[in-house]
């Protein structure tokens, strides 16, 4: 299987544990993985990505237009590193924005254009954080909970089970049931809403 | 023997466990940092570990062991590089008789770091040879190899990845448990190991000897490659190759000339690989390196070959590559049409800026904004200096006047009081770096009786890069606990006659300790002390009571903490990011903000 994932957001979302939860994932069934974080000063609050490359590899970083899926967390990093996308590849993105602390009170930026923006150009489906992660009482259950709405559309080309045992193997046992749970739900609406497409 | 998934920086850890490492120090510094912290996680059975106070003490705890027939490897980041070339420089001269490695990340970018230097020149520079890995595999690969030139050539040799390979992660396959070389000792001979004029004098002239048959040895190493047989050449290094490589994968004919070996130049493997080639791209990070050794190389040579690359504005000069620029640029070199079919984004929304920030609940936000409180309207020097806390910088706090390099915030801030002493000068530098560079800039204000005030940003830990242990925190890699460093006491050991130890979240105490200080003359002291909000667990969290809350987005405004902001003109605290630190209660003029119990 040849499958470049690219996963972004914002320093602290939790991307890169989803990312190693694929890579992971892949290779356990036998897939050769790169993968490339970010890493450093950037992490504090600073746009972050992480390149999954499933497959044969020359360089940790996708291509511009090489992404087959984009799985972002927050809707303007979406636009920022949508030009990694294919153009018929499918973009995951969280419609609930994260607003730059810089801007504080000032800003106008509420993260609709951007969702209608990808909606007219790509294949994509939209999610939402705040929906998804009630029923755990924290947002930092979405990177699990969307983890598992990609893996329900069968885009991911990696099995669901297999990245349920990695989530187990990689997460403290102690957080097994809410990230489970919250993988669960993701799977269901990654499936459901998949079905429409 | 498995396969393990790790980082470029782990990769390079396997590989000088691999090797039987007997000894590994280095300093922390992105993108270098993972690597110690990898052979720390691995069972290393006789192999001695340490974060080292800072880069010259890492370099010569090392050298020492390198002395003693021991393998040695030291880590840092390129900037690192510069506070160890003092024993570097000496340490070529003098040889080591056991393997050394010297690992310096360079930050093509920057993205985490001061600057885009290139550690290829500084190997160029010392005479030592160098190893420029394309990939987290090829890392693993180069350590056992640096390792086996440093034994037969008896001298350090540096191995310089850079961050898209420190930080990309690939499968490598090597044993599970790993044993240290047995090795010798060190054997006294005070002719060898003692470094006078004489002994460098000679030695000088026989390195310069060897350097041209490790040049030869270079030219068979399996580090350097070539494929296809075009006229036009690309010569690739580092991760640049892996970004060529991928793009030529399609030309297979195209002639790819890798070199991971520069230095010494592989000069009669790049002769073998220019035949028949008419013009040369170097695609290569940081400095024409290549570039420069190829147009040296073909003037002696009188070759009639067009060498491009950054000196011919083909390559910028400063970033890093990625795959895309090596599209474009390499097509463009070959005259190759690529077409473009992408997704139209002309008319996409502009992404906001998101500068880093310094965390929800730091500790540090609170010492800045106690005193910029105590200064307000009063002259000042606010001297930064290299950690999370250079963020201090960003609006609203704007407390950053100056950052150059680790430990210069102490001693700029002497300058700038005796050029002007009427106003307050003050040096900002964290606990790990205090201990890294800062305490010789003390002794050095107190013997020349600078008034200035040093704040000790102490959160116990080195933040930035990991949250790596240092002398202050109690723990080393080999054991715990050891004892701690106390800052207090070297600060009243060096001659600082007033020290303040205060909570800086205990923001009026913090900022009645400024102004006392403000007032007296010498240097002096005051250790801002709160755990870092990563490693310490928040036990309640601050919420806003939108009935008491008039919307003057003050909280906003004054400190600019990442968990507030403004929702239907009240202010709201993202309970996610909370720590509870409370210091946006504090200053709330209506006392709308109030902490809940976790």
């Amino acid at each position: 299987m040849n499958k470049d994932i690219m996963i972004c957001g914002v320093g602290g979302q939790g991307t890169v544990l989803a990312s190693k939860i694929i890579a992971a994932s892949a290779m356990k069934e036998g897939n050769a993985v790169h993968s490339a974080e970010t890493i450093g000063m950037a992490q504090r609050g600073g746009p972050v990505t992480s390149h999954v490359r499933i497959g044969e590899a020359f360089s940790p970083l996708i291509p511009i237009g090489g992404a087959d899926i984009l799985i972002a967390f927050e809707p303007s990093e979406a636009i920022r590193n949508l030009r990694y996308l294919k153009k018929d590849g499918l973009v995951i993105v969280n419609r609930v924005p994260v607003k730059p602390t810089s801007l504080g009170c000032s800003t106008e930026y509420d993260g609709k254009a951007e969702i209608e923006f990808i909606n007219s150009k790509c294949r994509c489906l939209v999610v939402d954080s705040d929906e998804m992660c009630k029923p755990f009482g924290s947002s930092k259950f979405f990177n699990i909970a969307v983890l598992g709405a990609a893996a329900g559309t069968g885009e991911l080309g990696i099995n669901e089970k297999t990245i349920r045992d990695e989530i187990i193997s990689i997460i403290p046992a102690k957080f097994h049931e809410k990230n489970l749970a919250a993988f669960e739900q993701g799977c269901k609406i990654g499936e459901n809403n998949y079905a429409n497409q | 023997m498995s396969k393990k998934y790790v980082m470029g920086n782990g990769a390079i850890a396997l590989g000088a466990l691999s090797a039987g490492v007997n000894l590994v120090s280095g300093y922390p510094g992105t993108p270098s940092s993972e690597i110690i912290e990898t052979v720390s996680k691995y069972p290393h059975d006789g192999t001695y570990l340490e974060w080292s106070v800072n880069e010259k003490a890492a370099m010569e705890v090392a050298a020492a062991a390198a002395y003693s027939g021991a393998r040695a490897m030291v880590t840092m980041k390129q900037v690192g590089l510069n506070v160890a070339s003092d024993p570097l420089m000496s340490l070529a001269y003098v040889g080591v008789k056991g393997g050394m490695v010297v690992v310096s990340a360079d930050d093509p970018g920057p993205i985490s770091s001061q600057t885009e230097q290139d550690t290829r020149r500084f190997a160029e520079f010392a005479r030592i040879p160098v190893f420029d890995p394309s990939s987290p595999e090829e890392a693993f690969e180069m350590v056992g190899a640096a390792f086996e030139y440093s034994e037969k050539y008896k001298t350090p040799v540096i191995l310089r990845p850079t961050t898209r390979v420190d930080h990309a992660y690939a499968s490598i396959e090597c044993p599970d448990t790993f044993k240290a070389k047995k090795f010798e000792g060190f054997v006294k001979d005070s002719k060898k190991w003692v470094i006078f004029p004489r002994l460098s004098f000679q030695n000088h002239a026989m390195i310069e000897k060897r350097n041209l048959e490790i040049g030869k040895d270079f030219s068979s190493c399996r580090f350097n490659t070539v494929t296809g047989s075009s006229e036009k050449a690309v010569v690739a290094t580092g991760v640049s190759y892996a970004y060529a490589a991928e793009f030529l994968k399609d030309y297979p004919d195209v002639k790819l000339i890798k070199v991971g070996a520069p230095y010494p130049l592989p000069e009669s493997f790049l002769l073998g690989a220019l035949e028949g080639v008419s013009e040369v791209l170097c695609f290569e990070e940081l400095s024409p390196y290549i570039e420069e050794s190829l147009l040296k190389l073909i003037g002696k040579h009188k070759l009639n070959i067009v060498v491009r690359g950054k000196l011919t504005d083909d390559v910028p000069s400063s970033g890093e590559n990625d795959s895309d620029s090596a599209k474009r640029i390499i097509s463009r070199f070959l005259n190759i049409d690529t077409n473009e079919d992408n997704i139209g984004l002309s008319n996409a929304p502009q992404p906001p800026m998101r500068p880093p920030v310094l965390c929800a609940g730091c500790p540090h936000r609170a010492s800045f904004y106690a005193v910029k409180k105590a200064m307000k309207d009063k002259k000042t020097y606010f001297c930064g200096d290299i950690g999370c806390y250079t963020l201090g910088n960003a609006m609203p706090l704007d407390m950053v006047d100056t950052c150059l390099c680790m430990g210069a915030g102490v001693t700029m801030a002497q300058g700038f009081n005796h050029m002007d002493d009427d106003a307050v000068a003050f040096a900002f530098i964290g606990d790990s770096t205090f201990f890294a560079s800062g305490i010789t800039g003390i002794v050095n204000a107190v013997y020349n009786a600078a008034d200035i005030i040093v704040c000790i940003l102490d959160n116990s830990t080195t933040a930035m890069t990991g949250h790596q242990p240092h002398p202050g925190t109690g723990r080393n890699l080999m054991a715990t606990p050891v004892e701690k460093v106390s800052v207090e006491k070297v600060l009243n050991g060096v001659g600082v006659k007033k020290v303040i130890t205060v909570d800086p979240l205990d923001l009026d105490k913090a900022a009645a300790a400024v102004r006392e200080c403000a007032e007296l003359k010498g240097v002096k002291a005051i250790i801002f002390k709160s755990p870092c909000v990563a490693i310490a667990k928040p036990d309640k969290k601050m919420r806003v009571d939108s009935d008491k809350c008039v919307g003057c987005s003050r909280c906003i405004k004054e400190i600019g903490c990442p968990a507030l902001s403004m929702n239907d003109g009240k202010a709201v605290i993202d309970e996610n990011l909370c720590t509870g630190c409370g210091l946006c209660s504090k200053l709330c003029p209506v006392k709308a903000i109030g902490g809940v119990e976790e």
